[in-house]
């Protein structure tokens, strides 16, 4: 048989070199949403965004530890570095409130991104 | 310390599980003891690289590297089970029915090793490098308590071997005759589930949009997060709140492997006679 481990490899390669260049830039404008982490609590902990459009939410972390902001409704993990700072795409939302929270310290970082 | 146990299990059990799996898929095959570990080791250096280099890779690509590499990695083990299944469909049970036939076969067979290599490697990369990002929060804190939490985390990767254990012997008690259709089952599956979290993973990079919906939430029925939800999640790809997309390439890829097991499967080996146990 033909098919190798190695020609998958290439052509998976090849698969994701072509997303990269054909990466199409963000079609529409979204609502960008700051936040910040300092002694593991976020900072607005209820920061609010327009209902039926796209959400960035721009995190800076301010602790010297890194942390992982993690989202079950909005469908989010993404690590920032300690000192770092992410910028987290969210899709367009209906109006509610979206739970989100740091996964290495769940206990006291909870934040609600209420959407209008 | 309970806390840091609980979150250091938590990310290890999904590679504790894949490593049990490979395990126990390779049983007996020579060299794949070697193989495993080595994939274990590139998979704990690789972990420690990502981690290490956390900060530039969320910033990489316009803000979405890390999203990315997920993504790619999950791909590339989803490819290596995929290939990894339908090559045993192919060989698998000739292999099985004599094992001394040697030669090209055993070529093949360390092919496959690679492949099953490539798969435990980035598991424990992926699961690693969030372990060795939390360990590094708890060191550069500093403290008395800190090494209170670095116990509960050793406890913790101790917990996740012992998944890995677990999954092994039980799955080497079914019969060597059943093992293959088990294990095919299985690699299917997991397949599946892995490549359901590469789709989340490129959503959240914003590569794709359409079919962003949530499809269903049963997280008041099984939390994906909760022990049995996690295990499910790793082995069927059991998702509490997964979108549209991901559900529809979760049953894409059961269909592709599945489909192209049944291609690339000699004819003969539809009845076959029962391999002997090797």
């Amino acid at each position: 048989m033909s098919l190798s481990p190695r020609k998958l490899a290439i052509g998976l390669a090849g698969a994701i070199a072509f997303c990269l260049l054909a990466a199409p830039a963000p079609a529409q404008e979204s609502a960008l949403v700051h936040v910040t982490l300092k002694d593991h609590r976020f900072s607005p902990a209820e920061p609010t965004a327009p209902a039926g459009k796209p959400i960035t939410i721009e995190l800076t972390n301010l602790d010297p530890t890194p942390s992982e902001f993690e989202s079950k409704t909005l469908r989010v993990e993404k690590v920032v570095a300690g000192g770092g700072k992410i910028t987290i795409a969210v899709r367009a939302l209906t109006p509610g409130r979206y739970r989100f929270f740091d996964d290495y310290h769940e206990d006291t970082t909870e934040g609600f991104l209420v959407v209008q | 310390m309970l806390g840091a146990l609980i979150i250091v299990f938590r990310e290890v059990i999904e590679a504790g599980i894949i490593v049990g799996i490979v395990m126990a898929v390779t049983k007996g095959v020579p060299g794949s003891r070697l193989m495993a570990g080595a994939g274990v080791v590139a998979g704990v250096l690789g972990a420690s690289a990502v981690a290490a280099f956390a900060g530039v890779i969320a910033n990489a690509l316009n803000g979405v590297g890390q999203e990315l590499l997920n993504a790619a990695i999950l791909s590339l083990a989803v490819c290596m089970l995929a290939w990894h299944n339908i090559w045993m469909a192919s060989h698998g049970r000739e292999l099985a029915a004599d094992a001394r036939q040697l030669g090209q076969d055993v070529r093949n067979g360390a092919r496959s090793l690679v492949a099953l290599a490539i798969v435990v490697a980035v598991a424990v990369m992926r699961e690693g490098s969030e372990v060795a990002l939390f360990l590094y929060g708890l060191v550069a804190a500093g403290g008395a308590t800190s090494r209170d939490l670095l116990l509960g985390s050793a406890l913790g990767l101790a917990a996740g071997v012992a998944v890995s254990a677990v999954t092994y012997f039980g799955l080497v008690t079914i019969p060597p005759r059943r093992l293959f259709a088990v294990t095919s089952a299985l690699i299917t599956f997991l397949a599946a589930g892995l490549a359901s979290q590469a789709a989340n993973f490129f959503q959240q990079a914003g590569f794709v949009t359409a079919w962003s919906d949530t499809a269903w939430n049963t997280s008041a029925i099984l939390s994906d997060t909760s022990l049995f939800g996690r295990v499910l999640h790793t082995l069927v790809g059991y998702s509490d709140q997964p979108s549209v997309l991901q559900v529809v390439v979760y049953a894409a890829t059961l269909a592709a492997i599945f489909t192209l097991s049944r291609a690339f499967a000699p004819r003969a080996s539809l009845r076959p006679a029962a391999p002997r146990a090797s």
